[in-house]
């Protein structure tokens, strides 16, 4: 089935009310900025955000007034610092008050494996002399009924998100991609989610996706849609393709130290470029600037059958 | 406070190099972001030519990156790595008791070694939100030694942390064990000092002051009645090997 779709057609379709997003599953790479920044235009509401670390892309979509809930182990600006919107929304209820399920990175990515695989829960050895025990009241401290000596052992609970947003370096029009490099939590993501938005920095021929079938994360018919949306994941990196832009991330940590600052930023930078193509066109020079000319490519690696 | 009198290397400098001692050869290292991942550099030219970086993000390094990172995920910490993997992989080897040490930052450090990077003041309504824990509970919880990089100051090094993002001793004593832990801080690097746990307690002692600092100055700017260690000296000064591959592995002169 071709599942290729706008951007804004999919974050439509897709992305409702009070849902539960993965936005940031590879960590500091691949996050799908351009789908933030569409949720944001699109103006939801009441979003549970699922991510370990979000660098910047959380905290803006709490200062948009997207988010209900934060269910991750970190938010804030990377390579600047604390979280100015995260800040306002627990400190002061500004814009609106969030409620935070603390995790550490390891909790939240077990529990998306739990949700993945049918698991009622997950078993940590991390967490044990955490207040994050206290301050998330979904884990369960318990004793290891498979011991006979005392063992402490916490449970997690399994997390299901209703979206996952994806980015990758290739994929088909049928949900086939191909992902290389760190994948953080993605494959957890995936296979957890109900339904995966896969945005694409190139849209290939599923011959070039079955050339290479290990670098499948998961498969094509767990995904619901297709975007193709190159450099999509700007300001973030993407291997082989966009260096970090550091430059941008500081811009934005420093003019979200104050809210009328963030609320410029955000005119400036989402609300004001109607889509990814005028973002795109916006960015110019800066963007080319950021594009990986380089080639290391991989040893190629034979499939033959006979 | 006295100059530092040996003008061939910044207190960064000095902190990384005291980081990059507390990796042993052919150690399993968490590695983190920034100051640690320099000193893991250092080791590997120096003292630890067998260490192998982990990397939260999903990824194992034996050569460190040939260009300054912002982030773990950076391209350039991705080039050369020698395991493209995912969070759980690679962080449940943690879980597994395969990883011999790992660094962590925070804004607040107690007596017993316990970390807060989440809340200060009471977490159902604080009065600063902060980033949160990331790796560094995971890390703190279960790799064999925690060696915690802090800014010495009374506002960061307490007496009791309000929040235990990552566990150090908890109480002193065996409560660590108690929670059913192994493990714990071995080292607190400070821009003025070390400091190692000590005793049946597990609190922290000084252990040496950096070159240029002294031990009033030290514990002025401690949290809690800080003791010494019988042995506590001068923190050695960066040998010039250690320099030269600290100048190897830091190209730009980030932390000159």
């Amino acid at each position: 089935m071709d599942k290729l779709v706008g951007l804004a057609a999919a974050v439509a379709t897709h992305v409702g009310d009070g849902d539960s997003v993965v936005l940031g599953a590879c960590l500091e790479a691949n996050i799908p900025f351009a789908a933030s920044y569409e949720i944001i235009r699109q103006g939801r509401r009441g979003l549970n955000i699922i991510a370990p670390i979000s660098d910047a892309s959380t905290d803006m979509m709490i200062g948009a007034g997207c988010v209900g809930q934060v269910t991750g182990a970190w938010v804030g600006s990377v390579s600047g610092g604390l979280g100015h919107n995260y800040r306002r929304a627990v400190e002061q209820g500004e814009p609106q008050p969030i409620t935070i399920r603390d995790h550490s990175n390891f909790s939240l990515g077990m529990a998306l494996m739990a949700g993945a695989y049918g698991m009622p829960y997950a078993p940590l050895r991390s967490l044990l002399g955490s207040d994050i025990l206290k301050s998330n009241p979904a884990f369960k401290l318990t004793e290891n009924p498979l011991s006979d000596a005392a063992e402490p052992v916490v449970l997690v609970p399994p997390l299901r998100p209703d979206v996952a947003v994806l980015a990758v370096q290739r994929a088909d029009r049928f949900g086939n991609a191909h992902l290389w490099g760190n994948s953080g939590v993605t494959q957890e993501a995936a296979l957890a989610a109900a339904r995966v938005i896969v945005m694409a920095d190139e849209l290939v021929e599923t011959e070039v996706i079955r050339s290479d079938p290990s670098r499948v994360l998961f498969p094509g018919y767990r995904v619901a849609a297709v975007c193709h949306v190159p450099g999509g994941v700007h300001p973030s990196p993407m291997v082989g393709r966009w260096r970090r832009d550091n430059a941008f991330f500081n811009d934005y940590h420093q003019q979200s130290r104050t809210a009328a600052g963030f609320a410029a930023w955000l005119d400036e930078w989402v609300l004001g470029p109607e889509d990814h193509p005028a973002y795109d066109a916006k960015l110019g020079a800066q963007r080319e600037a950021l594009r990986i000319k380089g080639q290391a490519l991989a040893a190629p690696a034979n499939y033959a059958a006979t | 406070m006295r100059r530092l009198e040996v003008p061939d290397f910044s207190t960064q400098e000095l902190m990384i190099i005291a980081a990059a001692r507390e990796i042993c050869d052919g150690e399993v290292v968490f590695v983190g972001m920034r100051l640690p991942i320099t000193a893991f550099g250092v080791a590997r030219l120096t003292h630890a030519p067998n260490a192998v970086g982990l990397f939260e993000c999903g990824l194992a390094r034996d050569l460190p990156a040939t260009e300054t990172l912002y982030t773990m995920s950076d391209p350039a910490n991705q080039q050369g790595a020698l395991w493209a993997s995912g969070l759980v992989p690679v962080m449940g080897q943690l879980q597994g008791g395969r990883v011999d040490a790992g660094f962590i930052g925070g804004a607040e450090i107690d007596r017993y070694g316990n970390i807060n990077s989440s809340y200060i003041g009471d977490h159902e309504a604080p009065k600063v939100k902060l980033p949160g824990s990331g790796g560094a509970a995971d890390i703190a919880a279960m790799a064999g030694r925690l060696i915690a990089i802090m800014n010495h100051d009374k506002r960061r090094l307490v007496d009791r942390v309000g929040y235990v993002t990552s566990p150090g001793f908890l109480a002193g004593g065996d409560a660590r064990r108690r929670a059913g832990l192994d493990g714990g801080p071995s080292a607190v690097i400070t821009d003025r000092a070390i400091l190692r746990p000590h005793g049946d307690r597990h609190e922290l002692h000084l252990a040496s002051v950096h070159p240029g600092h002294d031990v009033a100055e030290v514990v002025a700017n401690t949290g809690w009645p800080l003791q010494r260690l019988t042995d506590a000296g001068e923190t050695p000064a960066p040998t010039a090997a250690e320099v030269a591959a600290l100048r190897e592995v830091d190209r730009d002169g980030f932390w000159r």
